[in-house]
């Protein structure tokens, strides 16, 4: 299995990406820098949190323009698998690679905490380790996770069982998000954006109790091992 | 022909601004009863050098916004051209 990291100037988690997929899961993992122009045949690719270019103009406007992004768009339109988190999903919204758009957080401050999240659709291949309906918990860290979509946009979201993650009720709420909206995939499910940081909470030593961040994980990793089974 | 370019951004009609709200209420706290809504937005200044046509460097700076300086999903953008001198 073979991941790769996208580091922008800002990125700050993708260490802990790296760290989750190459030393938990045995992924063969690079760290790519984003003034590359060509990608390696990866089964994962992985746009970590941060702040890339500082959030100037809106949170991943700019990185959107990356050089690195023409080959991340055009492997995300041939279906390859492509996990945006925080910053990342920014990102994947800026590239259209995910409908919508972020605002700044409702209540105008940086939120920093564990939430509850309710797995809305546990049949992708980001999230089949969860049961459906499942409350988790996880990280979050943001000033701009305010999710927005339009009615019909939100509708289509609903009718194509695109909302992957929910924050568990209003009161859970961080940001303001319509539908408490905390990760979103695309129609084909191959590319999931979410706020919460599930690299933070997939490892004993670091969140004590707290692993649910794990079976996003090893849900890709099983996917991707049972077809390499059926190809190979 | 150089170009100044003056270019705002703010987020479309029914799109609750949170800064905007915040705002709001700072000001109603000072004291200015009427005020009746506040929206925050951006402001962007660009110099655009050895373009001759208007034309063409309204073209230009439509597609900058639509790109990048604003998110067509949630904000409108307005800008004005103005010759430079000399």
């Amino acid at each position: 299995m073979k991941a790769g990291v996208v580091t922008f100037p800002g990125s700050n988690c993708d260490h802990d990406v790296y760290n989750v997929l190459s030393k938990i899961f045995g992924f063969d993992t690079d760290l790519i820098w984003h003034q590359k122009h060509h990608l390696k045949d990866y089964d994962l690719l992985v746009l970590p949190g941060g702040f890339s270019y500082g959030d100037y103009l809106r949170s991943g406007a700019i990185a959107r323009f990356a050089k690195i992004m023409d080959p991340v768009i055009d492997f995300a339109l041939a279906d390859g698998l492509v996990l945006g988190i925080c910053n990342g999903f920014q990102i994947l919204l800026e590239s259209n690679l995910l409908p919508g758009a972020m605002k700044v957080n409702d209540n105008l401050k940086f939120v920093c905490k564990n939430v509850r999240l309710e797995v809305n659709n546990n049949k992708t291949t980001f999230t089949n380790h969860y049961r459906e309906n499942e409350i988790i918990e996880m990280p979050v860290a943001h000033g701009e996770g305010n999710y927005y979509i339009d009615k019909k946009g939100l509708n289509s979201l609903i009718d194509n069982n695109q909302i992957v993650l929910r924050y568990a009720s209003k009161s859970e709420n961080p940001n303001g998000s319509v539908e408490n909206i905390a990760g979103i995939s695309n129609k084909k499910g191959n590319i999931l954006g979410l706020m919460p940081h599930p690299e933070r909470c997939s490892e004993d030593i670091i969140s004590p109790g707290r692993s649910d961040g794990y079976r996003l994980f090893s849900s890709i990793a099983a996917g991707l091992k049972a077809g390499g089974e059926q190809i190979g | 022909m150089d170009w100044e370019v003056k270019i705002e951004t703010k987020l479309k009609d029914g799109i609750l601004d949170p800064q905007g709200k915040a705002v709001k209420t700072g000001l109603k706290s000072l004291g200015y009863e009427n005020v009746d809504s506040v929206f925050v937005g951006k402001y962007m200044e660009i110099i655009i050098k050895d373009i001759p046509k208007k034309e063409d460097v309204s073209e230009m700076v439509e597609d900058m916004c639509k790109k990048l300086l604003a998110n067509p999903v949630i904000e409108d953008y307005k800008y004005e051209l103005n010759k430079m001198e000399g």
